[in-house]
């Protein structure tokens, strides 16, 4: 006797069952199968070439119709179940369809799941699972312009390279900060956005959607943020939950999916559940190979082997979107006892990292070259111990010796127009001729016939590598000092590969720039953070995780982790107001101390984390902005009371001290500049220990730079004397300007002064007047974005996670 | 000292922390500094520097390690451990990552406490 085998789904993995099963056990079970999809069992995973066209339904099915008649299968096409009856050992479909079972299989497989936002139930709304959905993308392809992508994960991606290639404007809206968060890390997380976004498809991440527009049909989509995307189709592609209804309602075992055992059978001896559908040791799997290890089992089991058993598997992804290779595996998170190799070729956009722990592969992340994926793979699973293969591990299977990485590879890739010397405007194509045609040969050659690195000196570096790159081992450039230990390159060459590569992240940096480690250090992550926002203002994102806490919440940090506030006063003016205002809020917060600070304001000392956006709600009130007290920045412009009182004062002092600090307050720069305007020589502001210093006198004012008074006391050197406010203004900004843009992170305005030289400053400010009035208006541009009190800013919610404590049970009772 | 029972309470969404990030939880007797590293793994280490009581919460994230505030000490996030030259180790507190929410045994919060 025959027994009757019911299957209930006919997806991929009952799919591999059986065909095991008719080779193992040909003729003893009677199989009857139930599809709610209305057709046969195809290549789930190849919907993606059908929807872009590069393949036909009839390219993807894996059973056609012929195949169940050959094994005598009848194939219920349409046919949902939606009642198991476990005492009678019977199923019943919804158009009333029953049949008896001796042995039941479930394969369920997954339902997309759906964000509940307002909109998400309108017409033009659809997820991707199967052919109706590609369908249904396809017609929509035929007739509408607009699609938006939710999710920019392994299926959100598909859809939309198969979308865009159907001509459809295409926008993927991801929640995470990267790609495919899941899969890669973020250096290859920001590989993989730029191919996407090299496609034309716009990708938005940190898209929180909130709300779907239109009437019956979508319109769009709207973001938390207030933008608005067109979209005649929305696809939700977000993720997937196991398909358990049915049998929950039959009262098996559910967690998140069905639960099984090692034989795959359910609570239920008589049922067993495979495919996405089923949890074994609490994994729910979502890919296809262990999907088929489930299935042999099944098969094996219902053929009468009692050892099959399954035991749990580890998957490894791709992306199926024509050229662009991508591969991942395994565990791929930093932790201290894990080692990474990292291996970046920043020309050929190749990323790949591998994670070991005790001299086994635990991670792989593959981008760009993935032809290794395999062979790193099998290592993983089987634990291979790769001590013996370390050295060249990373270069893959089929390494033999080649040459070791090139450090001037970055500087190679570089397009002739790229910028390579940005005080005289000189390119890489210049130079490259210029050593070509005239026979140079040594740095000073070059600086002598195209005037490279002649100014301030900072691509030195560069041009070093591209005379090297000329004329190979013949030339042996000076060692720089390496940022940090990430990578091999000095602050001066990032500056300028930011400039002409148009790096605009840190993990475009990280990448482009061959860094050897995946996420940075302490050292190099505020340093890239400042650069890039002098580089790049207003088009900058700022990283608050890679400033220092300081800078984070615009206080500074005390030894017993409270804060000290101190408002701005402008030019060291105040008034019985502000004073009060500032009363108020030591009595009000129990701030212990109050002081007169060396830089003429007023420091509120021992304020609690949590009471600083309270703290400066009030102080904003009372009008007064954020000192960025201890940033690098600008901190005071000390004035005295000049004309306006004092006997001896020949200029406004106090006026140009405020106008000054009210240009420049809120910029950013490599450190902290400080300022002061005196009214006369007799200098009682100081003037002339300052980053930057004006001395009052009656022909006008004498401009005076690179002077300090901390670890170091060096006094001024003086930059010129103009005549005006304006000029003083103008030579002012532009100072600062010159020293935002070649300043290395951390050197003060005198040490970069001593670096460059004196004359080589006052050349560039006071005797190229053209270059002067563009770094004046550079300095006001960047200021555009840099003046937002950053108090108000986070009165009003911003970055309100960072002040307030993520929970706090300290109430709660100890346990006993 | 009786033996403690484990005791899990739920503190949050890791959504909640920033990438690279920290945020604190309060817990009787003293504060919890909770870690996300740029892949999304979360530590919880005891807010208080073994140098001299930095709150490493306060500090930059990288590598598995945070760099304290106050005079740079680089604290492992897995076993609280100072690498480098320093010696020292602060608390590390279990922590559990459960469908993006996060949990702290407080059970041995509390003992600790005591
Ligand atoms: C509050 C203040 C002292 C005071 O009570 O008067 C002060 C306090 C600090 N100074 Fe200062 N400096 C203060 C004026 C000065 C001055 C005088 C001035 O600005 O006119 C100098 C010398 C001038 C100069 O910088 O050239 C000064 C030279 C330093 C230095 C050495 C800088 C150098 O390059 O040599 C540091 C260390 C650093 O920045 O790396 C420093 C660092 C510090 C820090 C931020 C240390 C830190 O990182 O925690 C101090 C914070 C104390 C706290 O816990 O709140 N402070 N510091 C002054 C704030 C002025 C203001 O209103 O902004
Ligand atoms: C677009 C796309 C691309 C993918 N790419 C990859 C890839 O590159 N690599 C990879 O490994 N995996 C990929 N996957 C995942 C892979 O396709 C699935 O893991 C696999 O198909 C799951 O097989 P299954 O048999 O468990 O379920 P499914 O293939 O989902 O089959 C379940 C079937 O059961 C039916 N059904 C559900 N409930 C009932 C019911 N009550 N009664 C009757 N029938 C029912 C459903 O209609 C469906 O036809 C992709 C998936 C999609 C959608
Ligand atoms: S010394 Fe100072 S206070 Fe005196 S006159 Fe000159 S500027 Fe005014
Ligand atoms: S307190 Fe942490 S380094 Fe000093």
């Amino acid at each position: 006797m025959k027994k009757k085998l019911v299957v209930i789904g006919n997806g991929m993995a009952p799919g591999r069952a059986l065909e095991t099963l008719f080779k193992k056990a040909p003729g003893d079970f009677d199989v009857t199968i139930f599809n709610a999809e209305p057709r046969v069992n195809y290549d789930r995973i190849m919907l993606s070439p059908v929807l872009s066209g590069e393949k036909t339904f009839e390219d993807i099915v894996i059973h056609d119709d012929a195949w169940y008649a050959e094994h005598g299968v009848t194939l219920l096409k349409g046919e949902k179940i939606v009642h198991i009856d476990r005492e009678k050992k019977t199923v019943m479909s919804e158009n009333g369809v029953t049949s008896p079972y001796d042995h039941l299989m479930i394969a369920t497989g997954s339902t997309p799941i759906v964000i509940p936002v307002p909109g998400h139930d309108k017409n033009g709304v659809v997820t991707y699972r199967d052919l109706d959905d590609v369908d249904q993308m396809l017609e929509a392809a035929k007739k509408r312009k607009n699609a938006v992508v939710i999710g920019g994960g392994l299926l959100g991606l598909e859809a939309a390279a198969g979308l865009q290639m159907q001509g459809m404007n295409v926008t993927v809206l991801h929640l995470m900060p990267t790609l495919m968060e899941r899969q890669l890390d973020p250096a290859a997380g920001y590989l993989l956005q730029r191919a996407i976004e090299d496609r034309d498809i716009r990708v938005i991440t940190k898209a929180n959607t909130h709300e779907i527009l239109g009437d019956d049909e979508v319109t769009g989509v709207a973001l938390d943020d207030g933008t608005v995307i067109p979209a005649d189709i929305v696809v939700m592609a977000v993720g997937i939950k196991p398909s358990t209804a049915v049998a929950e309602a039959a009262g098996l075992e559910i967690g998140r999916g069905i639960i099984v055992d090692d034989a795959m059978r359910t609570s239920d001896p008589d049922i067993s559940a495979v495919g996405e559908c089923a949890e074994h040791r609490g994994m729910c799997y979502g890919l296809v190979a262990p999907l088929y290890d489930m299935a042999k089992t099944l098969a094996a089991r219902l053929a009468g082997d009692e050892t099959a058993a399954y035991t749990g598997s580890v998957t490894s992804t791709k992306l199926k979107v024509t050229g662009i290779d991508l591969f991942s595996a395994g565990d791929f998170a930093e932790a201290p006892d894990r080692e990474e190799i990292v291996l970046r070729d920043a020309a050929a956009g190749v990323y790949k990292r591998l994670v070991l722990k005790d001299n086994r592969i635990i991670g792989v992340v593959l981008y760009g070259e993935t032809k290794d994926g395999a062979w790193f793979f099998q290592m993983m699973k089987d634990g291979t111990d790769v001590s013996e293969l370390r050295e060249t591990l990373i270069f893959g299977q089929g390494y033999a010796g080649g040459a070791p990485l090139d450090p001037t590879a970055a500087v190679a890739a570089l397009p002739d127009d790229g910028e390579i010397c940005g005080c005289n405007g000189i390119c890489k194509g210049d130079i490259v001729s210029a050593i070509a045609e005239q026979g140079l040969s040594t740095i000073d050659d070059v600086r002598a016939v195209t005037k490279a690195s002649g100014s301030c000196g900072s691509c030195t570096g560069l041009v070093e590598q591209l005379l090297a790159l000329a004329l190979g081992d013949a030339y042996n450039p000076a060692a720089v000092q390496p940022m940090c230990p990430c990578t091999d390159l000095g602050h001066d060459d990032v500056r300028r590969l930011i400039v002409a590569k148009e790096l605009k992240t840190i993990p475009a940096v990280m990448q482009e720039l061959e860094w050897k480690t995946s996420c940075g250090c302490a050292k190099c992550r505020p340093a890239l953070n400042y650069y890039l926002v002098a580089t790049w203002p207003g088009e900058y994102e700022d990283d608050y995780q890679s400033r220092f806490i300081n800078e984070r919440v615009h206080a500074n940090i005390q030894k017993d982790g409270t804060y000290s506030v101190i408002p701005r006063m402008w030019g060291g003016m105040t008034t019985p107001g502000e004073l009060r205002a500032i009363a108020d809020v030591a009595e009000k917060f129990n701030i212990p101390s109050v002081k007169v600070t060396g830089g003429q304001r007023i420091d509120l000392l021992g304020v609690q984390k949590e009471d600083l956006p309270a703290v400066w709600a009030d102080l904003n009130a009372a009008g007064m902005v954020s000192g960025a007290a201890y940033a690098k920045g600008l901190r005071t412009v000390k004035t005295c009371v000049g004309t306006d009182w004092c006997r001896f004062g020949t200029q406004d002092s106090t006026g140009l001290g405020i106008k000054i600090e009210k240009m420049m307050w809120g910029s950013w720069t490599p450190h902290k500049v400080k300022m002061a305007v005196s009214g006369c020589p007799r200098n009682c502001a100081e003037a002339t220990c300052k980053d930057f210093g004006v001395i009052c006198v009656d022909s006008g004012y004498e401009l005076h730079f690179a002077g300090a008074a901390g670890m170091h006391i060096k006094g001024t050197e003086i930059l010129c004397t103009v005549a005006t406010e304006e000029e003083a203004l103008e030579y002012c900004a532009a100072t600062v300007q010159l020293y935002r843009e070649q300043g290395r992170y951390l050197e003060r305005i005198y040490k970069w002064a001593d670096r460059v030289g004196h004359d080589t400053v006052r050349a560039q400010i006071v005797e190229d007047q053209e270059r002067r009035n563009l770094l004046y208006r550079r300095f006001l541009y960047s200021q555009k974005f840099a003046q937002i009190d950053p108090w108000a800013e986070r009165v009003a919610g911003k970055d309100w996670r960072e002040f307030t404590p993520m929970s706090d049970i300290s109430r709660l009772e100890a346990a006993e | 000292m009786n033996t403690q029972t484990e005791r899990w309470i739920d503190v949050g969404y890791l959504n909640d922390i920033p990438r690279r990030g920290a945020r604190c939880v309060k817990v009787p007797g003293y504060t919890v500094a909770l870690f996300r590293t740029g892949d999304d793994q979360v530590f919880a280490l005891e807010d208080k520097c073994p140098h001299k009581n930095g709150p490493l919460s306060q500090g930059i994230v990288h590598d598995g390690c945070v760099t304290c505030p106050l005079h740079n000490w680089v604290i492992s996030l897995a076993t609280g451990e100072a690498q480098g030259a320093d010696e020292g180790k602060v608390a590390t507190i279990p922590v559990k990552l459960e469908g993006g929410r996060i949990s702290i045994d407080i059970g041995v919060a509390a003992v600790r406490a005591a």
